[in-house]
């Protein structure tokens, strides 16, 4: 058969032969060669066991915006918390079982009718990870870290966020040993709503700042 | 640590919430954590957030003593851009460490 002269001797033959861009795009790239590298060494010198960098990815997956949310949720309803959370963060997570001792600073930025935060790491991509998790990958992306400090209301546009004009716009940019989590507002007609239900209304971009946190849906109410 | 290493290990406050400070325009390389975009720039105090190790010497193995002090230093967004082209009223924030500040 013209153009298909290669062999079908079953299955072992390299599919990248077919397919070289999805070659291309399944390669490990050079720096997560690098830091596989590193890993077995490390593992083969005996400094670290495989079951420890196992350990340590579970730990870093198990972090979720969950926790931020409850955070916030638990601000909302009881403004005595909410006045620990902004003034001692730290221990405001332990009082909710939230482990945040890995934080080097943390800092609550409290959103409210005049103002309105706006979270990023214009040099790298600092991020509050034992509150909210992992960062997105656009927190990450150049165009997010160069943008959002020029023009945030138009970043925040693109997430459906229309603030008003004379709402104060503050950006933190946050490079240094502090790390920021935004106290998103309460949405209004919520009062009937338990503490859960106010968690679920807190969204992780709401936490960063490029929205506000979302409105009950009015089947949930 | 006792008092006394804490005082030798960090650098006294130099600045308090309100002054008005300018970013030093130095070009060094290596990690420096203050943003190209407010070198040069004045802003103000917004709060003092303690004392930290250095990442500049940090960053390369060394210790990042004495500690220096970190601000959380306010600009008006048009003192950063011209023109800003949104809200006159908005403003931006960010974490800049003492050996970075002058009084302005």
């Amino acid at each position: 058969m013209p153009g298909h002269d290669h062999q079908h001797d079953g299955h072992s033959h390299d599919v990248t032969q077919h397919d070289p861009e999805g070659a291309e795009r399944n390669r490990v790239p050079y720096y997560g060669q690098r830091i596989y590298a590193i890993r077995e060494l490390l593992i083969d010198k005996g400094v670290l066991t495989r079951e420890q960098v196992q350990q340590q990815i579970d730990y870093m997956d198990a972090r979720s915006p969950a926790n931020g949310s409850r955070l916030v949720a638990r601000a909302w309803v009881d403004p005595d918390f909410k006045q620990r959370l902004l003034s001692e963060p730290k221990a405001a997570c332990a009082e909710m079982g939230i482990d945040a001792s890995s934080l080097v600073e943390f800092v609550v930025l409290e959103n409210t009718e005049q103002v309105h935060n706006l979270v990023v790491c214009t040099l790298c991509s600092c991020y509050p990870r034992p509150i909210l998790g992992r960062p997105p990958d656009w927190y990450k992306s150049f165009a997010y870290r160069s943008r959002a400090v020029v023009e945030p209301r138009a970043i925040m546009r693109e997430f459906g966020t229309e603030l008003p004009e004379e709402t104060q716009v503050r950006v933190v940019d946050s490079s240094a040993d502090m790390r920021y989590l935004v106290l998103p507002r309460r949405p209004p007609d919520t009062e009937g709503l338990s503490e859960a239900e106010l968690a679920s209304l807190v969204t992780r971009d709401s936490m960063i700042g490029v929205t506000e946190a979302k409105q009950p849906s009015s089947s949930a109410r | 640590m006792s008092a006394d290493q804490a005082d030798v290990d960090q650098v006294a406050v130099g600045f308090q919430p309100g002054q008005a400070v300018r970013v030093k325009a130095d070009e060094r390389p290596g990690h420096v954590r203050t943003p190209a975009y407010v070198r040069g720039k004045v802003g103000w105090i917004e709060r003092v957030q303690g004392a930290f190790r250095d990442p500049e010497t940090r960053a390369y193995g060394g210790d990042g003593l004495p500690r220096q002090p970190l601000y959380l230093v306010g600009f008006q967004q048009t003192e950063l851009w011209q023109p800003y082209a949104e809200s006159a009223a908005d403003n931006l924030y960010v974490d800049i460490y003492q050996h970075w500040l002058e009084p302005a």
